[in-house]
């Protein structure tokens, strides 16, 4: 687990006069799959294509099992498998052609199977133009993964994907995760980034702002945890009372929502007050920070729930 | 070589399976054939002894000025190009395929001109076949490399239809393809010497069927040879993988430099 595989230092890339990335470095290993967040323009597409000998870094260095990807693209081309955010695909290109096509450059037999345990085995004929958006979706990652690569790149791979389609997707991530495969997965997508990643680098403005496993980010974030109630006379909606630990409170659709410091301490005081006040509980629920709070948390700290007490 | 043979195949495919292609490569120079064979050879007699070699210039031109270059930029634009790139596909595969497709669409084609010209509409015959199929090849390649270019350094389709335009409707009229360059006025044929097709029309008809030269053909052949590889070459050194990434210091106006033949012969051919 501890093979560095992708190694990232201070890399920099300087558009006109945009810093789109700055001074950035992280390294990923071997079998792990590693999600780069940030919003829009947060510059992990240009990561990304810069480790795809795409783009050449302004400066720092970049490497892929030891692989510079501006000088010796030839050689990255077997060791890396990409699925672009973009199609990538000619419109009239069919799915068995694109197979054969890119597998004959990688100097590989195609990989039928691997089109048919993607649920494009009935799609061999069909132009990639016809192909609806998750399907091309399949279909891109299939290409990327038909030579074996060691690392593969993933841009948004779930954008546009149904829930079905989504859930195969990850189901291949770990297989390939389980045969060793690193991957380096850019999304937006939170719950993916939280589900299927092992550790995160969260980029903001070119730079990263907070990189660990999402249960290390989201450890490290205000620690509120969210406690949510709703009872049968709703007397928690109208209650001035303090409860301990309690930062914010907020009321939504029938339940009154706490951000405490510490759950074990509130709600015991909230179980008093529903009994004084003979009112009975119909839903508790008490939730720790998700990635998701603590992405916002930190590109956009005026914004986050909780964050406003 | 597997993986160059299937790039082949695919792009052949292409030609034939995308309706825009497959009306440029075939079915507009085919009918431009019938409808010229039917009007040009009854309302002009010295149109039927050039009309083979005429003809297979308007399906070179069409297939190489009007088809060829917008799938480059379409391609590029797209980002199918990066995606080529990161999966090993070479520059020099993507500026030579279409050039070597456009040899396949093109001699179909001419083979179907060829066959048929004669019987049907009582088209001059090749004195000498070598020459014809030489002549042919070199046609193709220069317009193949010159479509190649223009596809290679136009920004936008917009783009493409202005530069393949400024060759394509000059070279209908002045090209030599319905009247002979020699007809033309002195300051119009010197303009036209800078059009490849008068010195495929020269070279062929003195070379292939026996006629009077315009000029010396083997000035033709050198000009359409020395301009088709600047093209071929420009096509490769130019070649971008997508247009937000455009290589520094390469300047597309370089693309002007193919033309040099054509202006050097324009200048010493008729002084």
């Amino acid at each position: 687990m501890q093979d560095e595989v992708v190694s990232v230092k201070d890399f920099c890339k300087i558009y006109g006069n945009v810093n789109a990335v700055d001074g950035i470095s992280f390294e990923v290993h071997r079998g792990e799959i590693f999600g780069l967040l940030g919003p829009n323009g947060a510059g992990k597409t240009t990561t990304l294509e810069s480790l795809e000998g795409l783009r050449q870094p302004t400066s720092g260095s970049l490497s892929i099992l030891g692989v510079n990807p501006t000088l010796q693209s030839q050689k990255l081309n077997n060791l890396i498998g990409v699925q672009l955010q973009a199609s990538g695909l000619p419109g009239s290109m069919t799915t068995k052609e694109a197979m054969e096509f890119f597998c004959a450059y990688h100097h590989v037999a195609p990989r039928p199977d691997l089109l048919v345990r993607l649920g494009l085995g009935e799609k061999l004929a069909s132009q990639y133009s016809t192909l609806s958006t998750g399907l091309q979706r399949r279909l891109s990652l299939a290409l990327a993964i038909a030579h074996d690569p060691p690392v593969v790149l993933l841009d948004e791979p779930t954008a546009g994907l149904d829930v079905g389609s989504r859930v195969e997707l990850h189901e291949v991530m770990r297989e390939l995760k389980a045969k060793g495969s690193t991957i380096i997965l850019a999304t937006h997508d939170m719950a993916e980034a939280e589900k299927m990643t092992d550790r995160v680098a969260i980029l903001l403005k070119g730079k990263i702002v907070a990189t660990g496993s999402p249960t290390q980010l989201t450890a490290t974030g205000s620690g509120l945890v969210k406690i949510s109630v709703s009872t049968e006379a709703s007397c928690l909606l109208t209650n001035t009372t303090d409860f301990p630990e309690v930062s914010q409170k907020l009321l939504k659709d029938e339940y009154a929502i706490y951000y405490s410091r510490n759950a074990g301490a509130t709600v015991p005081p909230i179980f008093d007050y529903l009994k004084e006040h003979d009112d009975r509980l119909v839903d508790l629920r008490v939730e720790r920070p998700s990635l998701e709070d603590r992405f916002l948390e930190i590109t956009q700290p005026d914004h986050s729930e909780g964050g406003k007490s | 070589m597997t993986a160059f043979f299937h790039h082949f195949m695919y792009d052949f495919r292409v030609g034939l399976r995308d309706k825009s292609l497959l009306l440029l490569n075939y079915l507009f120079p085919l009918g431009f054939y019938l409808l010229m064979g039917f009007l040009m050879t009854g309302l002009n007699p010295t149109f039927a002894p050039t009309m083979i070699p005429a003809m297979i210039l308007v399906a070179v031109m069409a297939c190489t000025m009007l088809g060829l270059p917008n799938p480059v930029v379409e391609s590029r634009e797209a980002g199918i190009f990066r995606s080529f790139r990161i999966n090993g596909v070479p520059a020099l595969s993507i500026v030579t395929i279409p050039v070597l497709t456009s040899f396949a669409h093109v001699i179909l084609v001419s083979i179907i001109i060829t066959v048929t010209a004669v019987p049907f509409f009582n088209a001059g015959i090749p004195t000498n076949w070598g020459w014809f199929v030489m002549i042919g090849l070199l046609t193709i390649f220069n317009f193949a490399s010159l479509g190649m270019l223009i596809g290679v350094v136009s920004a936008s389709a917009r783009s493409i239809v202005l530069f393949s335009q400024l060759i394509f409707l000059p070279s209908m009229i002045l090209g030599g393809l319905m009247i002979p360059s020699s007809m033309l006025p002195p300051a119009l044929f010197r303009v036209s010497l800078l059009l490849p097709t008068v010195h495929s029309m020269n070279a062929w008809t003195s070379l292939a069927f026996n006629m009077k030269p315009v000029f010396d053909p083997r000035w033709s052949l050198l000009i359409l040879l020395s301009s088709g590889v600047i093209a071929y070459v420009l096509a490769i050194y130019l070649f971008n993988w997508d247009s937000k990434n455009r290589r520094r210091g390469r300047n597309p106006l370089l693309a002007l430099i193919t033309w040099v033949p054509y202006i050097l012969g324009a200048i010493f051919l008729v002084s």
